[in-house]
């Protein structure tokens, strides 16, 4: 059995333990906003944080976060009223099409951005790397300009 | 906290207890799909208005990322003249209706969303829809107040009588306006200058459930009972089962069923791609193990030799012979002849994957005598179609709802997936989410074809291009449709009357067909993704070749606006002046022609598409082999814009999809196999690959819309490689670019 912290509630997993962190979040937990794209690690859609860190869930097994902290899209968000500056510049940019990878996005920018608060494009097109097959990245581009100015914002 | 996360919440309790048992056993977090409008609070089938003045609109289209589920609300929410937002949107089952001969729609019209149609096909019926029962609301309120419905109106949910000093909400009318007969007059709808929600910026109606993670996609199914199931797939093309072994499979914690899946032959029509064995388990990854743990004894097929090195070869040796003429117009032999300077070139355009980030997946149960499907698709009527065909339940009794759908791109206008789901369904009795991983995804396709295309042109003395021909040898998409006779082939191909059709007067296509045992089907713009490329770089080419200025030989060409007759989907007609309109708009916001540093380069190119119009201007630097794109300036012509924000998506996501595929994919064949499976050797382009100044413009037209989602597409590859010529020299005709310019 694995135990572990999902969106700060404590959770046990009893099936294989070899299971990828994916399909525990999405057939054991039933927290479907985490998507399944690629498997591999190849398009992000999978993106969780694993202690504040994002980390590619399909790519993680089960085994590997006993006893660590896993947030996943439902539980990003501060409160269940507000919203994280992330999703708060997603919603503003109207950024999905689909919408199918965007909860990958959106994890995987809010980790960037903590290593990147006021990031340049370079440093956008080097450290942002999931995929969007809509092509919104002109949108996801400027949200995450703007998801920094709302993170600064927050802080000062 | 949310409904939806204390659900999840009670869930996460119960599977605890339960330990990694049937995720199915709890039902929760079921996709938002409603009913139809029905009731006493709707008037038609697609108004409901709460006791709130909350208005639900139901959406009768899939949502495959186009906008849709916005757009058509706004035409309802437009007439029946409410706030937008206080409307909520309801997703619609299919609907159809029995009839003598067969079925037809119950709602008023199709449902189903390919060729850029959504929206212009619902163009009048949403309006109406919302204008009709605006219209039952204001004679609900006359009738209460003892006046004629002329002497009311509306303001945005209320009904208003002056006269008598009247506000009346639609939320307290609702219910007797719904039980009114409707008039038998048409309602008159607004004038366009009239309209205050349609042609307006609106954002996605689910971007909060979107970026929540609360918005549910055919993957994110759960139902009572629900088994996961994949298939092991043939991995050489058409290859049947001879045997397997399904013993170590059937080990694995979790599978409860392993069974063989019978496909079609090679070369026939088909309701599913090919034969494999299907495993069933408790959980998406036991089935995925489970299939790992599968021996496989695969018959030889008929395809095995097939090759993608095979396919261009023979191509070429079949342009050396005289093909199938399917369009001669004047006399293109004698104008070649008589042409002062004549230009010859190949192009290669290549076979590639559709690759929605949601691979395919449909829950399907099959009873005796009906049958319950939830799928993403583009096309709900062919997934009920499909799933009667596999299990001979009629189709009334075949109940089909669509989720959100993570990328449509043509692909799931094939609902093959819908048909392996109700197969196994009905095979093991349960409820089945059947699920393709991206592997089954990449190599099981409806790809776009590949082809190669001879272009021919003729020139006179002034430079005015006299002859035009394309001679094309390709895999025709329309390959193994039932009832298709060869020498049709070439229709899905060659769209005859594309540009310059009628304005070079002597105009010649040929057309070769190459079976090779890809399948092929319908990739967002289908041909025009591919002709726009070899159209747009050959006359790129052609001014190169004769000292022309490329822009000006296009305009010139294009010429002032009229209307040509246009047989195509997308007719009757089309109007090259509006292609010469943008040109010039983005080559001047572009700055086209003025002077470049060493390595830089500006490319145009322009398409008519499906009853729409877009051209690009790209600016790349190409230095030391490496390929940057600078600056992309896109613009559309969509006659009227119903929802420019939806519009700009489309524009960006298109460009983006028209230059991610020119950059990188191909799918490619060796022994009868598809040698790409993942997105490492499919790699879709990344944010990095994509300048920052990037910019879209919508320029309207008119006053009728036409649809956008495959507009932005097919010129945006040509305007890149044309400047890629310009700055280097070099000239793509092979796609995908790849590594050409190391």
């Amino acid at each position: 059995m694995v135990s572990f912290k999902i969106n700060f509630e404590e959770v046990s997993f009893e099936g294989d333990s070899d299971t990828p962190l994916l399909w525990v979040i999405r057939d054991h937990l039933r927290l479907t906003g985490t998507k399944y794209g690629c498997g591999v690690g190849q398009c992000g859609a999978c993106t969780v944080h694993v202690d504040g860190v994002a980390q590619r869930s399909c790519m993680t097994p089960v085994s590997g976060i006993a006893g660590r902290s896993v947030t996943t899209i439902e539980g990003l968000a501060p409160s269940d009223a507000g919203l994280h500056p992330v999703q708060q510049a997603w919603l503003e940019h109207d950024v999905p099409q689909c919408g199918y990878c965007q909860a990958g996005q959106i994890m995987a920018t809010a980790d960037f951005l903590q290593r990147f608060p006021n990031p340049t494009d370079a440093q956008i097109d080097a450290n942002v790397t999931n995929i969007c097959r809509c092509g919104t990245y002109v949108r996801i581009r400027k949200a995450i300009h703007r998801a920094a100015e709302l993170t600064a914002g927050e802080e000062s | 906290m949310s409904a939806v996360l204390e659900k999840t919440r009670v869930t996460r309790r119960q599977v605890l207890v339960a330990g990694a048992g049937l995720a199915g056993s709890f039902v929760v977090g079921l996709p938002a799909l409603a009913s139809e409008g029905e009731g006493e609070r709707t008037i038609g089938w697609f108004v409901q208005i709460n006791p709130d003045g909350g208005v639900v609109i139901g959406a009768k289209e899939p949502e495959i990322g186009q906008g849709l589920r916005t757009a058509l609300p706004m035409m309802v929410a437009e007439e029946l003249d409410v706030e937008w937002d206080k409307v909520s949107i309801r997703q619609m089952p299919l609907g159809i209706v029995k009839t003598a001969d067969g079925y037809t729609w119950k709602y008023g019209g199709g449902q189903g969303v390919g060729g850029s149609t959504g929206l212009t096909s619902n163009w009048q019926l949403m309006r109406q829809a919302g204008a009709d029962a605006r219209r039952q609301l204001i004679r609900a309120a006359a009738n209460r107040l003892g006046t004629d419905e002329s002497q009311c109106r509306t303001e945005p949910g209320v009904v208003v009588c002056t006269s008598l000093g009247a506000r009346i909400p639609y939320s307290d009318l609702v219910v007797e306006a719904a039980a009114l007969p409707m008039p038998e007059d048409t309602t008159p709808l607004k004038a366009i200058e009239d309209h205050r929600i349609i042609g307006t910026r609106r954002n996605t109606i689910d971007a909060h459930d979107i970026v929540t993670g609360r918005a549910k996609y055919g993957f994110d199914t759960e139902q009572p009972h629900m088994r996961y199931a994949v298939i092991a797939r043939a991995p050489v093309l058409n290859a049947k089962v001879a045997s397997f072994d399904a013993a170590a499979a059937r080990e694995v914690d979790g599978v409860l069923e392993v069974f063989r899946i019978n496909g079609p032959n090679p070369g026939e029509p088909y309701q599913i791609l090919a034969s494999g064995v299907a495993v069933v388990a408790t959980s998406t990854w036991a089935a995925l193990k489970g299939r790992e743990a599968l021996e496989i004894e695969w018959e030889a097929s008929p395809n095995a030799n097939d090759s993608s090195e095979r396919f261009w070869r023979e191509n070429d040796e079949m342009l050396k012979d005289a093909g199938q003429v399917v369009l001669d117009d004047g006399d293109f032999d004698a104008a070649m002849a008589a042409a002062e300077t004549t230009v010859v070139r190949q192009y290669r355009v290549p076979f590639v994957n559709h690759a929605p980030l949601e691979p395919q997946n449909c829950y399907a149960y099959v009873k005796a005598d009906s049958c319950h499907i939830i799928a993403p698709t583009q096309m709900p009527s062919g997934a009920s179609r499909a799933a009667a065909a596999v299990t001979g339940i009629a189709r009334e009794n075949i109940r089909v709802e669509m989720t959100r759908v993570g990328g449509g791109f043509g692909r799931r206008l094939t609902n093959d997936y819908v048909a392996e789901a109700a197969m196994v369904s009905m095979r093991t009795g349960w409820p089945i989410q059947l699920v393709w991983s991206r592997e089954d995804d990449v190599r099981n396709d409806f790809y776009r074809p590949g082809g190669t295309h001879e272009m021919h042109a003729g020139l006179d003395a002034d430079g005015k291009v006299t002859a035009w021909a394309q001679r094309l040898a390709s895999g025709s998409k329309y390959y193994r449709r039932p009832n298709m006779p060869d020498e049709n082939l070439y229709r899905a191909e060659l769209y005859v009357d594309d540009f310059p059709r009628r304005i070079v007067d002597n105009l010649r296509m040929e057309y070769f067909h190459n079976a090779i045992g890809l399948p092929r089907g319908s990739w967002r713009a289908p041909a025009h993704t591919v002709n726009a490329f070899v159209i747009q770089s050959f006359i790129d080419e052609i001014a190169h070749e004769t000292g022309q200025d490329p822009l000006q030989l296009q305009l010139d060409l294009l010429g002032e606006s009229r209307e040509i007759e246009y047989s195509g989907h997308g007719g009757p007609t089309y109007n090259p002046g509006r292609s010469a309109r943008l040109l010039k708009f983005v080559a001047e916001t572009i700055g086209y022609g003025k002077e470049l540093p060493q390595g830089r380069g500006i490319g145009l190119a322009a398409h008519f598409t499906f009853g729409g119009y877009a051209a690009h201007a790209i600016e790349v630097t190409v230095a030391g082999g490496e390929l940057s794109i600078e600056r992309i300036v896109a613009a559309i012509d969509c006659g009227y814009a119903v929802h420019p924000n939806a519009v700009d998506a489309q524009l960006q996501g298109g460009t983006i999809d028209g230059l991610s595929t020119a950059l990188g994919l191909e799918i490619t064949v060796k022994d009868g196999q598809v040698q790409q499976s993942n997105f490492h050797d499919y790699p879709v382009a990344r944010i990095a690959a994509f300048p920052a100044r990037f910019e879209t413009h919508i320029l309207n037209w008119d006053d009728v819309p036409t649809g956008v989602g495959e507009i932005g597409l097919p010129s945006a590859a040509p305007a890149l490689t044309n400047a890629i010529f310009a700055a280097s020299g070099k000239r793509i005709r092979r796609l995908p670019i790849g590594d050409q310019l190391a």
